[in-house]
């Protein structure tokens, strides 16, 4: 016999799951259109320190000359972003998985000893339910990245008829700038994510794909108060899942 | 609130349920990614339509309905003060664009009918009614710049000229007089109170390589859409050819 926990639902699921190629196709066909005016870069002053994009980035891809290719791709796809994304929001608000989701007011100090605990600096991370403080802040702050790649995209694409949008943007210039970051903090994250899929291991990442996750019954913490304070001396629970 | 009761999502199952449940799972998610596969392999087999897949140019096509309606006859994009207009204003595209023109000879062809065109002198264009556009001009490349503009709105021309029954018609049709560059606009655009046959920019007669000696500036669409130097307009109720269009960008190019 085994106690299994039932730890993602299938809608959480087929939404990450899916949502990961959609993604994907965004930032390579919002590359195939930064590409005719590819103007980014982090300098001080005068001194360029790294150009988006170097010109064997674009080689390497098969970026240039495609931005026809790439609006086709980006403004058709975008729906399905959009549609995915929409119906993730409203499942996690109807089942009430928000409540594991959404950081509450202890989470900004608890995620500072998540990340001394993910250092090997601090011994012991404070306790957790299906994510720890740093999760519930980058799993929320990457669906507010996700609106506000919708608000800056319509700002750029449609800034007539989403002129508001625009202005919310600061103009268009600003909302492309914007837009632009916040694909290269997708690409931040993925990264992160994957670095911390790899490190948790198999047990954590067959979770994602069967929903499911063996326990040891004995180790469950017994949970009777919402908790709200880390406890340095508590041993760790069974699971501590990181990503 | 009801407090979290996630620890309490446990079951208890045999080891072969669990081994059945876990293979199950992972044949359906090979299953997603396979289906997956294809899907993206069906749709970069589909036969194009200007060089755009035919899918994705029906999606352009729809997304063109689905915002369109937004748009009402008396939309505005936002206008600056002259002193927010760029003096080096960005030459892009000169397709079409030829060396010279001779202003005196220009005419303006309006085609009412086959075999009845109507001929407009630049002389007889600016006694109409002059309005100036200052306005954020966009590249469909990603650059952007406040550019001042002044000519004839394109709804006093027709009016003035007998031609407002075209109004009825679902596209206009421009063309430079050597036919190298041509464009269509839907006619909900072209009739907005911004767009205007342009012969000025910053105050002066548009430079040669602006598309003198007029040229249209439409501000709820991209720049491939201001065609410079305009030598024929048509209205048809069938798209007409678009130069960029063909080369696999959006028909409407619109904001």
């Amino acid at each position: 016999m085994k106690t299994v926990l039932k730890k993602h639902p299938l809608a959480i699921r087929w939404f990450h799951w899916v949502n990961f190629p959609i993604l994907a196709i965004m930032i390579w066909s919002g590359i195939l259109i930064y590409w005719a005016y590819a103007k980014y870069a982090i300098s001080f002053g005068n001194l360029e320190i790294y150009h988006f994009f170097p010109r064997s980035f674009y080689t390497a891809l098969n970026i240039p000359h495609r931005l026809a290719e790439g609006m086709s791709f980006h403004f058709a796809f975008m729906w399905l972003f959009f549609g995915n994304g929409l119906l993730y929001v409203l499942y996690t608000i109807f089942s009430g998985e928000w409540r594991y989701l959404l950081p509450n007011k202890h989470s900004f100090k608890e995620a500072w000893q998540v990340l001394l605990h993910d250092l090997h600096i601090r011994k012991y991370a404070p306790p957790q339910l299906k994510y720890n403080a740093a999760q519930r802040i980058a799993y929320t702050a990457i669906i507010v990245m996700g609106l506000g790649s919708i608000i800056t995209g319509l700002a750029i694409y449609k800034s007539a008829e989403f002129g508001w949008c625009t202005w919310l943007c600061g103009g268009y210039a600003s909302a492309r700038l914007i837009h632009f970051i916040l694909t290269i903090g997708y690409c931040l994250f993925f990264v992160i994510h994957i670095v911390q899929v790899v490190i948790t291991g198999w047990n954590n990442f067959q979770a994602m794909v069967t929903g499911i996750e063996i326990v040891k019954p004995a180790k469950l913490p017994v949970q009777t108060e919402p908790i709200l304070e880390p406890l340095p001396e508590t041993p760790q629970p069974a699971i501590h899942e990181e990503a | 609130m009801k407090k979290p009761d996630f620890f309490k999502r446990t079951v208890t199952i045999s080891n072969t349920t669990y081994t059945k449940r876990v293979v199950i799972a992972f044949v359906l998610f090979a299953v997603l990614v396979t289906g997956g596969v294809y899907a993206w392999q069906w749709l970069n087999s589909q036969p194009k339509d200007d060089l755009t897949l035919k899918p994705l140019r029906k999606t352009l096509e729809a997304n063109e309905k689905i915002f369109k309606g937004a748009l009402d006859s008396n939309s505005r994009v936002k206008e600056y003060p002259i002193s927010a207009a760029v003096k080096n204003v960005k030459v892009n595209g000169l397709v079409g664009i030829q060396d010279t023109i001779d202003a005196a000879q220009w005419r303006l062809q309006i085609i009412r009918a086959a075999g009845d065109t109507l001929k407009v002198s630049l002389d007889d264009i600016k006694q109409l009614p002059k309005k100036e556009v200052i306005f954020d001009f966009k590249c469909i490349e990603g650059w952007n710049q406040v550019t001042h503009w002044a000519g004839v709105p394109v709804k006093t021309f027709l009016e003035h000229y007998h031609l407002q029954g075209f109004e009825q018609m679902q596209y206009a049709g421009l063309q430079t007089p050597n036919k190298k560059y041509f464009v269509g606009i839907d006619m909900k655009s072209f009739l907005l109170p911004q767009t205007i046959l342009c012969y000025e920019m910053n105050g002066k007669p548009l430079p040669m390589k602006q598309g003198f000696p007029l040229r249209l500036i439409i501000p709820v669409k991209y720049g491939i859409k201001h065609l410079k130097c305009i030598g024929t307009m048509f209205f048809s109720n069938t798209k007409p050819r678009d130069y960029w269009a063909e080369l696999g960008y959006d028909y409407y190019a619109g904001f």
